[in-house]
């Protein structure tokens, strides 16, 4: 596989996480999201195999496949499981409209470019160019925080914040040392673990994962 | 053994016997005496060891590889810290000889373990804070001291009043504390350019240089710090809240010495490791020094709780010992040597005179309060013949602090008057304003001091007995609180007689400080005559002072006493109205009433007057009522405007709260962005 063919491969899949991201933003079916979320996974699995086939980093491959079991199978189906059980797939209410949301995000990747456009001229890694792809997913996956009022759509972003954070360090520096890998991929699992508990404990505390019930945690002026 | 070798063995000492005593809390009646004991052991060798660095006039260096890694703790004994030892060291002996028997009281009532346990470590924190000399250490010891004195002020921790009095405290205590740190934190960094850890050491500030601005900085940051800690006005809050409910023992102690070592980091500041500073520092301690004088002795004359009044007068004190620290850092400012060392003895003098005169008040004060179980002297009276030895040793602390010889008072407040009558020799104008009027604000504050000890030793042991106890079961106190009180009422004595002995021993402290020594001058005549200056300017003998009053009294004895009949004692004579009573004594309110009327616009007061009628005619009245509530003005000017903006910043912060997990969210996600927009 030529070189060309490498970056050209990488763009597109970068492409696809970028489109992921945007589709979770505005997605507002339970299930639909964790299906959006599981596309972003296998997206960046691909991606990373991709690199570590043209640098001939073997290591990635480990990452890719932690990546592909992790974030397709293993996180969908808790999360799946833990929705299924709480019964709160119905649709659910973002603060802010659909296309005020897409303007920020737009308004962000475009920040991303912005900010990465000195490190695109002093790289010459051949994925260089996906960088801002990788600031604009973490970025999104904030704004998806921030813009959701359910616990679990929260979660989905915070989780994207992670491939977004997994694939600029790919991206970056042809990703992470596998020891500081393996150990973020078992805090992220540990991680679903607690949040599947928080979840069970606010949901019989307010009947509902509507974060919203819990400003009445607020002490009264 | 060196000086610093006893000093380190008399903390160990402490500091074992505080390990020991937390595990003998079960024997709290053998634990008392013993505890007691080895506190005046270990006393009398801090004193010992301060006595002979100030006599050699060395110092006396060690680093003990203790604490953090890379930072040991850095120790130093030279003449100033010898002197703040004595200080120390002379006052508790007293004081934990005197706690043998008033602990007594407590044993069986309540647990005096954690009093004891703290009462050791308080000593000991103090004598670090002397001995420490390096930054790090300093804060260490100085938080020792605070936190063990803050248990100490909350032992009668069951009374609401008493837990607030010692959180004010505590709260003081850290605003100067954060305020010491900012100071060595200044020192430290701009010496050497904050490159290594190597500049917290005290030598490492001695040797660097500091811009005038940073170094007034650093000075007045600790000025404020530790005048938090002394009670300097307007930070004075704390101290009548704190010290009459703390153990009397405890308030001798916190009153007598732990504000002396605020003036013992008052002096290490300015004299030590800033050195050379412009003549307006001075002029401004002179000012702060002369505020806390008059309105400390003002408003101790409008209280009527023993100890409240006591610890009004320490802020009076504290004010006179700035006085003569301020104006020591005048004559330096001005290349004014001797006067500078004269200034700088009077002030350390009084330093220890107040110690040992407020430790003996404060001693009696507890005997009174221990003897009568009445704190309000309203409710004392006729103490003189109940408590015979109390009231004698009680007279002996307010003939010194109201500086009448031949006692110690005053032989310092008369060597700051030398000082104040020299200076018309200093060339700045503003000074020649400032001096005189310092002087005869002093004179003013002798006055009144004498004025509010006439009336507290008047109204509490003189007259007839008004409290609600039974006569009858009013005693005197234990042995060992007399012989306490006994010793430093000897103390007071000796420094009032002889004090030219006294400056003589404490020369080597102006010589390292000043750069001059003055027992030359003021010794010229022996141990007979003091001559501060020059004999014939001013010159004091305390000997004969004391010899003559001798003479005099005996001869009055004498003649009232050989022949029989020059003595009658015959009923009171009552004017004819036949029934008189205790209540129709002359009160303290009435013989404070002319000064609250002539400096009545300082205080807040407020006086009712109520009459009780049946037959609602005013000439026909049953009883009387009059009520008198006089509080501190700073409260107002000072204490409401600062928590009320608290509270307006902390409401206006507490909107950031919104409860809602989205707007958290959001201000890390401005956050960043603004950061990556900016920074990145």
């Amino acid at each position: 596989m030529s070189t060309e063919l490498v970056i050209q491969l990488n763009t597109l899949l970068a492409a696809m996480i970028l489109l992921t991201s945007f589709a979770l933003l505005v997605q507002r079916r339970m299930f639909a999201i964790l299906h959006i979320f599981a596309w972003q996974g296998f997206f960046l699995g691909l991606s990373t195999a991709v690199i570590g086939f043209a640098t001939g980093e073997h290591h990635l491959y480990i990452s890719s496949l932690l990546t592909l079991v992790m974030k397709v199978i293993l996180l969908p189906y808790i999360l799946y499981t833990l929705i299924h059980k709480l019964k709160i797939h119905r649709e659910i209410e973002s603060v802010m409209n659909t296309p005020a949301t897409m303007l920020a995000g737009i308004g962000l990747v475009i920040f991303s470019y912005h900010l990465t456009a000195p490190v695109r001229q002093l790289s010459t890694l051949m994925t260089r160019s996906t960088l801002a792809v990788a600031l604009a997913t973490v970025m999104l996956g904030l704004l998806m925080m921030v813009t959701r009022r359910h616990a679990v759509s929260q979660i989905i972003g915070f989780l994207a914040m992670e491939n977004g954070l997994f694939f600029a360090a790919t991206s970056a520096t042809y990703g992470m040392p596998m020891v500081v890998e393996l150990g973020v991929a078992l805090d992220l699992l540990i991680a679903a673990f607690i949040f599947g508990i928080f979840f069970f404990h606010i949901n019989t505390t307010f009947d509902s994962l509507d974060v919203e019930q819990m400003a009445k945690l607020k002490e009264g002026d | 053994m060196s000086p610093l070798d006893i000093a380190g063995f008399s903390v160990l000492l402490l500091l074992g016997g505080a390990l020991c005593a937390m595990l003998l809390s079960r024997f709290e009646r053998m634990l008392v005496p013993a505890a007691f004991s080895l506190a005046t052991l270990a006393s009398l060798a801090t004193a010992t060891a301060g006595f002979l660095a100030v006599l050699q006039g060395t110092n006396h260096a060690a680093t003990v590889a203790m604490g953090l890694p890379g930072l040991p703790f850095n120790l130093r004994l030279d003449p100033l810290a010898g002197f703040f030892l004595v200080v120390i060291g002379l006052l508790s002996t007293f004081v934990s000889l005197y706690s043998i028997g008033y602990l007594r009281a407590y044993l069986g009532k309540r647990p005096v373990t954690r009093l004891v346990v703290c009462y050791l470590l308080f000593l000991a924190g103090m004598s670090l804070v002397v001995l420490a000399d390096d930054a790090y250490f300093f804060l260490l010891a100085w938080e020792l001291m605070a936190a063990s004195s803050y248990f100490l002020v909350m032992y009668e921790d069951e009374q609401a009043a008493n837990r607030r009095a010692a959180f004010l405290y505590l709260l003081v205590a850290h605003v100067g504390a954060i305020a010491i740190l900012l100071a060595f934190g200044i020192m430290a960094g701009l010496t050497t350019g904050g490159a290594s850890f190597s500049n917290y050491t005290f030598d490492a500030m001695r040797a660097g240089a500091l811009s005038p601005g940073w170094a007034a900085g650093a000075f007045f940051l600790a000025f404020f710090g530790f005048a938090a800690k002394a009670g300097v006005i307007p930070l004075h809050v704390w101290l009548p809240e704190a010290h009459p409910v703390a153990p009397s023992n405890v308030s001798a102690l916190m009153s007598g010495i732990m504000l002396k070592t605020s003036i013992y980091g008052m002096m290490r500041v300015a004299f030590d490791l800033l050195h050379g500073f412009p003549w307006w520092w001075g002029g401004i301690v002179l000012c702060f020094g002369l505020v806390s004088a008059v309105m400390g002795v003002l408003y101790a004359l409008m209280q009527h709780d023993l100890k409240r009044l006591l610890a009004y007068h320490s802020v009076e004190n504290i004010g006179i010992i700035l006085i003569g620290l301020g104006l020591s850092m005048i004559f330096t400012s001005f290349n004014f040597q001797s006067l500078a060392a004269l200034a700088l003895v009077a002030s350390l003098y009084h330093t220890l005179n107040h110690a040992l005169f407020k430790g003996l008040l404060f001693m009696g004060a507890g005997a009174v309060i221990h003897a009568t179980h009445e704190k309000n002297m309203e409710e004392m009276g006729g103490l003189i013949h109940l408590l015979p030895w109390t009231s004698a040793l009680f007279l002996v602390g307010c003939i010194s602090i109201a500086g009448l010889p031949p006692f110690n008072g005053f032989v310092s407040e008369w060597l700051t008057f030398q000082a104040l009558l020299l200076s018309p020799a200093l060339p700045h104008p503003l000074l020649k304003l400032l001096v005189p009027l310092a002087a005869s604000l002093l004179a003013l504050t002798g006055a009144l001091a004498a004025a509010c000890f006439v009336k507290a030793f008047g109204v509490t042991f003189l007259g007839a007995w008004r409290g609600h106890r039974k006569k009858e079961q009013i005693g005197e106190v234990a042995f060992s609180m007399r012989l306490g009180m006994l010793l430093a009422a000897l103390s007071c004595l000796a420094l009032g007689v002889l004090p030219t002995l006294v400056m003589g021993w404490m020369d080597t402290v102006p010589l390292k400080l000043c750069g001059a020594r003055i027992a030359t001058s003021a010794g010229r005549f022996g141990w007979l005559w003091l001559t501060p200056y020059s004999h014939e300017r001013a010159s004091y003998s305390g000997p004969v002072v004391f010899f003559g009053l001798i003479a005099v009294v005996a001869a009055t004895y004498l003649l009232l006493h050989v022949r029989r009949t020059a003595i009658r004692r015959a009923p009171l004579w009552d004017c004819g109205f036949e029934r008189i009573t205790p209540r129709m004594q002359y009160t303290a309110t009435a013989f404070a009433m002319p000064i609250r009327r002539v400096f009545g616009f300082f205080f807040s007061i407020r006086e009712q007057l109520e009459l009780i009628s049946p037959q609602n005619h005013p000439v026909m009245a049953d009883s009387l009522h009059f009520r008198l509530r006089v509080r501190d003005r700073f409260w107002n000017w000072f204490y409401e405007p600062l928590s009320d903006i608290a509270f307006w910043i902390a409401r206006r912060v507490g909107r950031l709260q919104q409860g809602r997990i989205q707007i958290y969210l959001l201000y890390s996600f401005v956050t960043l962005i603004v950061l990556l927009a900016f920074l990145g």
